[in-house]
């Protein structure tokens, strides 16, 4: 006989255990239909594994138990699966959970199944496993899972093993029933317990209002070869508490938070223990169970080994249930039990008792009053805790200091409830709270989770944008070195200055052949005819004259080619400047239409920064059509470099004349007159190839100020100048070019004619004199009119200057006009306050365009004129 | 004249010793970051729907570190509101707007045969809780379904639905007791009746 302990607190409650002890145990009867809930225990539910129409045998698994903390169930009876869904199960809530509905075909034939032939041969994993698969869970009150309990020795060195047989709670008598009973078999189970866990000790604790049972079990532990005692404690509400019986058997505490097994105890209750004897001895499942029917509204209350499944219905008709005296319908004990609405509610593994309760054994609690600071439920609370702070925490709602006066050890008994004198329902507040603090820590986990996902979310979405910025990056680097290399092989072959440079060379390498044979042939002629020298000397120096010049125009070319080229780029980028300014102007149209429509307050401020933006736009633009005006200039300038050439090819055929005439010098013998001749015409050709040399010199200039041109404004005027002046100059020294080219042409055929008939003929020579002569008025004519054209052209440029600038400048008010027409259009159309102001300016605008066309006109004539003479 | 030279000496060399100290433990025991920013996004719900008028929880507990209101986060409710007056100090506020103080948990059901599979819920869902691909039916996972109700307005087929997260036995909680009332507050001791003697 061990000795006993004390914890603290506990109360005595009335009993009312007696009525249902006066009867032995009977079998419940068997329903039509049986509703096995899936979940029954606590853990994860387990899952049907059977189906809708199944024919069942009983003992036969029809739920599998789902991860580590779960059990599965079994078939109460045979019969068929008749639904899977929704019904009523005991709960506090009263609310529905899956249960697989079987309708019973009243043959209860059992699945077939056998004892375990000796479970000391099996290892320990393979019994507790043995013992799950037969669906054993804690038959206390809460359901734990029973094979995880025995695992639990694992980790922990077990000394002592209890076994729950205080049954403390009013009313219920299924455990003293049980072991009045049927104590053999509850040791048979401890047997088993005892082989698994193999504790020193085992204690039965029993209270001491259940002799009956008390003393079978002491019968019945007599043989057992193991430490094994069984120990009356006082009858104190509530010694039944698993960690309350343990400080009273062995005083030992529980600590806060941890399960008996730290403490190397386990504990079990006897219902419990007598399933563990089935489910090894005879191989069946936990399906039935010891229900006490009780309370003042049952005929005969009675225990009754009931099938899980039942419902309270079947158990309550069996027990003789008085409807008209029956107010409450309680599942458990009046102490920690709960009431329930339907009569159709299953009874489960962990259902121990059904009070049927009058109304003078239940009363209606009375209101509760304010709490008087009384320290009766700090008296009696068996966790030792501070029942009155706790209410004081839950009802304001302040969870976290009452997690902080550990609300989480209360194990809600209700013996606060039960003495308290104002009737407040403190184990009701202390669940909400529970619960309260459960879900808040459910959605933290959850808020944490979700907070887990944005930012992984968040750090793809930035990852992702980022490697498209890099994509977008290297795209637009590799698209400027494509453009780059685009543009330098733009600029290589098919430039046109390019090109012209080309033809240039190729007519400049001729000319210096023809050159070089011209200067051959006169060192002949010089060898031949020593007379001659001083005229082959003035040739030489002709052809010397006509190689600087070839130079000039070479220098020229090489001067115009880098202008060209950077003036083609500029006018790119101006392009790219007045369409941005454009784009930019738009936007910020867009943006004043939205926000004329919101009519918000940046609106002014809006407008002025869009006129600032149309005055860009128009800039930009202009700058832009004046580069392209410039690209036309310098393609007028190649022009002029062509013309340039077509003077060289006279030179150059004037070179070869003048070659023919010396070769017809040479068959002349001497003529002296003949030689006159010829120094009169290479006299016409120096003085022709004058005018050339001058044109040069202007081409030459042209190229100068080009090259300054760009950067500033009034060499461009200059340039325009000359280029304006080059023009007519050209046309009429051409026409004066070829005018001396078909003189010296009758020349030579006269020259040709007279050479075979007779050379003595004075009289030809001297016609032919004259003629030349006559020649020579010509060509001094056409200098003389170059004279002219180039003062003239000095004269006129003010003119022209002043003529394109009214141009440009009418332009630019064109441009202006029709784009403050477009932005008055689009104001009106939405209604904007500044379409009157626009109009003002408007009006304005097309004042000075008027005035710019007036000025146009008058200035067309002259230039057009001009351009005639 | 020599105690208050050799007062004035040790009281700097003092002042140096403790900057030193101050210097070296500024720069060792720097705390990277805002640790009130944590807390403060700790106490919100996470639901990143972005009612309190930033993208997302964190910056709008960053803005409450920088003095902003705490009470702009309806499905924080109340709850939020004293929480994080209590973390900061500040005086319990009145939730902005006319939300609900205690508002509906809700969880985004899409209905699948009304989807076309336009993937606009997905992008739209902050947390990744919407499941799908292009031209595939979506579905939402209850589970991570912060019920921010962002994914509905950008569904062009209008199939997605917000529905309050219905109570189960695992879900569902015990209610407060009721408060008495005015008459039962006037109930004095005496009223109380007599325990039912059950022992005969």
């Amino acid at each position: 006989m061990g000795k006993v302990f004390a914890f603290h607190g506990g109360i005595h409650p009335p009993e009312n255990k007696h009525q249902s002890t006066q009867l032995p145990i009977a079998k419940a009867p068997l329903s039509k239909v049986l509703h096995i809930p899936l979940q029954q225990h606590i853990g994860v539910a387990a899952k049907a594994c059977v189906e809708v129409g199944d024919k069942v045998l009983k003992g036969q698994c029809i739920g599998d138990a789902q991860g580590h903390l779960s059990v599965p169930i079994h078939a109460s009876s045979s019969g068929t699966v008749c639904a899977i869904g929704e019904h009523p199960v005991p709960h506090p809530s009263g609310m529905s959970g899956l249960c697989i509905s079987i309708e019973t075909d009243g043959e209860d034939r059992w699945i077939e199944h056998g004892a375990l032939e000796n479970f000391r041969a099996l290892s320990e994993l393979e019994l507790i496993d043995y013992i799950r698969d037969r669906g054993i869970a804690g038959m206390g009150g809460a359901g734990f899972p029973t094979a995880l309990k025995l695992q639990l020795g694992d980790k922990h060195i077990i000394n002592t093993l209890v076994i729950n047989a205080a049954e403390c709670e009013p009313y219920i008598t299924a455990d003293d029933l049980l072991m009045r009973e049927r104590s053999t078999q509850i040791v048979g189970g401890i047997d088993v317990l005892q082989h698994l866990i193999k504790p020193s000790h085992v204690i039965i604790g029993i209270e001491d209002n259940k002799p009956q049972a008390f003393r079978a079990l002491k019968a019945a532990i007599k043989d057992c070869a193991y430490n094994i005692d069984v120990i009356s404690v006082p009858t104190k509400y509530p010694s039944g508490g698993e960690k309350q019986l343990i400080q009273l058997l062995t005083n030992v505490e529980v600590p806060n938070g941890g399960i008996p097994a730290d403490v190397g105890i386990v504990c079990q209750n006897v219902g419990t223990v007598y399933a563990i004897y089935r489910a090894v001895s005879k191989g069946e499942s936990l399906i039935s169970r010891i229900v006490t029917v009780t309370g003042g509204g049952v005929n005969k209350p009675q225990n009754y080994e009931t099938l899980i499944g039942t419902p309270v219905s079947t158990l309550l008709q069996a027990a003789g249930e008085i409807q008209d005296r029956v107010s409450k319908l309680i599942i458990g004990g009046p102490m920690m039990g709960y009431s329930i609405t339907s009569i159709e509610i299953p009874l489960v593994k962990t259902t121990n008792c059904i009070v049927a309760a009058s109304v003078n054994e239940m009363p209606v609690a009375d209101p509760a009053q304010a709490c008087i600071r009384c320290g009766l439920c700090e008296q009696v609370c068996p966790a030792q805790l501070l029942p009155q702070q706790l209410h004081w925490f839950a009802k304001s709602q302040e969870y976290i200091k009452a997690q902080q006066h550990n609300l989480f050890d209360c194990i809600e008994c209700g013996a606060c409830s039960y003495v308290c004198p104002s009737n407040i329902p403190l184990v009701q507040y202390y669940r909400h709270a529970k619960t309260s603090i459960r879900e808040e820590q459910q959605e933290k986990r959850k808020s944490d989770l979700a907070r887990e996902r944005f930012e992984a979310k968040h750090k793809r979405e930035q990852r992702a944008i980022d490697e498209k910025a890099a994509k977008r990056k290297a795209r637009a680097e590799q698209a400027a070195i494509s453009q780059a290399a685009k543009k330098l092989s733009e600029n290589n072959p098919s430039s046109p200055v390019v090109d012209d440079e080309q033809q240039l060379k190729n007519q400049l390498n001729a000319a210096k052949l023809k050159l070089q044979q011209a200067q051959d042939h006169l060192t002949k002629l010089a060898s031949s005819h020593g007379s001659q020298v001083s005229d082959s000397a003035l040739a030489e120096r002709q052809v010397q004259h006509a190689k600087s010049n070839l130079a000039q125009i070479e220098k020229a070319v090489d001067d115009f080619k880098p202008q060209l080229a950077s003036a083609i780029v500029d006018v790119k980028k101006l392009k790219i400047g007045a369409a941005l300014a454009n784009t930019k102007l738009n936007k910020a149209q867009q943006a004043l239409k939205k926000a004329i429509e919101k009519s918000q307050p940046g609106v002014e401020q809006l407008q002025k920064t869009i006129t600032m933006l149309d005055q860009e736009a128009s800039n930009a633009s202009k700058l832009y059509q004046k580069a392209l005006r410039k690209n036309t200039q310098a393609e007028t300038d190649t022009t002029e470099v062509a013309e340039t050439k077509r003077l060289k090819i006279a030179v150059a055929i004037a070179l070869s004349k003048l070659k023919k005439a010396q070769v017809q010098f040479a068959n002349e013998e001497y003529s002296d007159a003949a030689s006159a001749t010829l120094f009169e015409l290479t006299k016409q050709l120096e003085k022709a190839e004058q005018p050339l040399a001058a044109l040069q010199k202007a081409t030459a200039e042209n190229a100068n100020s080009a090259t300054n041109k760009n950067s500033v404004q009034p060499p461009l005027k200059t340039r325009a100048r000359a280029t304006e002046t080059a023009s007519p100059d050209l046309k009429v020294l051409k026409t004066a070019a070829a005018i001396a080219r078909t003189k010296l042409k009758k020349a030579q055929d006269q020259l040709q004619t007279l050479a075979p008939e007779d050379q003595h003929n004075s009289s030809a020579v001297q016609n032919l004199l004259s003629e030349i002569k006559s020649l020579e008025e010509k060509v001094r004519l056409s200098q003389a009119s170059y004279v002219k054209a180039k003062e003239t052209s000095d004269f006129e440029p003010s003119v022209i200057e002043s003529a394109s600038v009214r141009r440009t400048h009418y332009n630019k008010i064109l441009a202006l006009h029709t784009k403050a027409m477009a932005a008055l259009a689009k104001a009106e159309a939405d209604n904007s306050p500044a379409v009157t102001k626009m109009r003002i300016s408007i009006d304005k605008l097309s004042g000075k365009l008027k005035a710019a066309t007036a000025a146009l006109s008058s200035d067309s004539i002259p230039t057009s004129n001009k351009d005639f003479t | 004249m020599n105690t208050i030279i050799i007062a004035v000496i040790v009281l700097f060399s003092l002042a140096i010793v403790f900057g030193l100290i101050l210097g070296f433990s500024a720069i060792k025991f720097q705390v990277v970051g805002n640790p009130i920013v944590d807390q403060i996004d700790s106490l919100l719900p996470q639901t990143q729907c972005g009612q309190c008028g930033h993208p997302g929880c964190r910056p709008y507990a960053e803005s409450i570190a920088n003095g902003e209101a705490i009470n702009k986060c309806p499905p924080g409710g109340q709850a939020t509101i004293e929480s994080l007056a209590n973390l900061l100090d500040l005086e319990i506020l009145e939730l902005d707007g006319d939300h609900d103080d205690n508002p509906i948990k809700t969880v985004a059901y899409i209905r699948e045969d009304e989807c076309i599979g336009c993937t606009k819920c997905i992008q739209a869902c902050p947390v990744d809780a919407i499941l799908g691909a292009a031209k595939q039916m979506h579905t939402v996972i209850v589970d991570e379904c912060t019920g921010c109700d962002l994914c509905v307005a950008p569904c062009p087929v209008d199939c997605i639905d917000m529905l309050p997260i219905a109570t189960t036995i695992n879900n569902w909680k015990w209610q407060a007791p009721k408060e008495h009332n005015k008459f039962q507050q006037q109930l004095i001791a005496t009223d109380k009746s007599q325990p039912v003697e059950q022992e005969s």
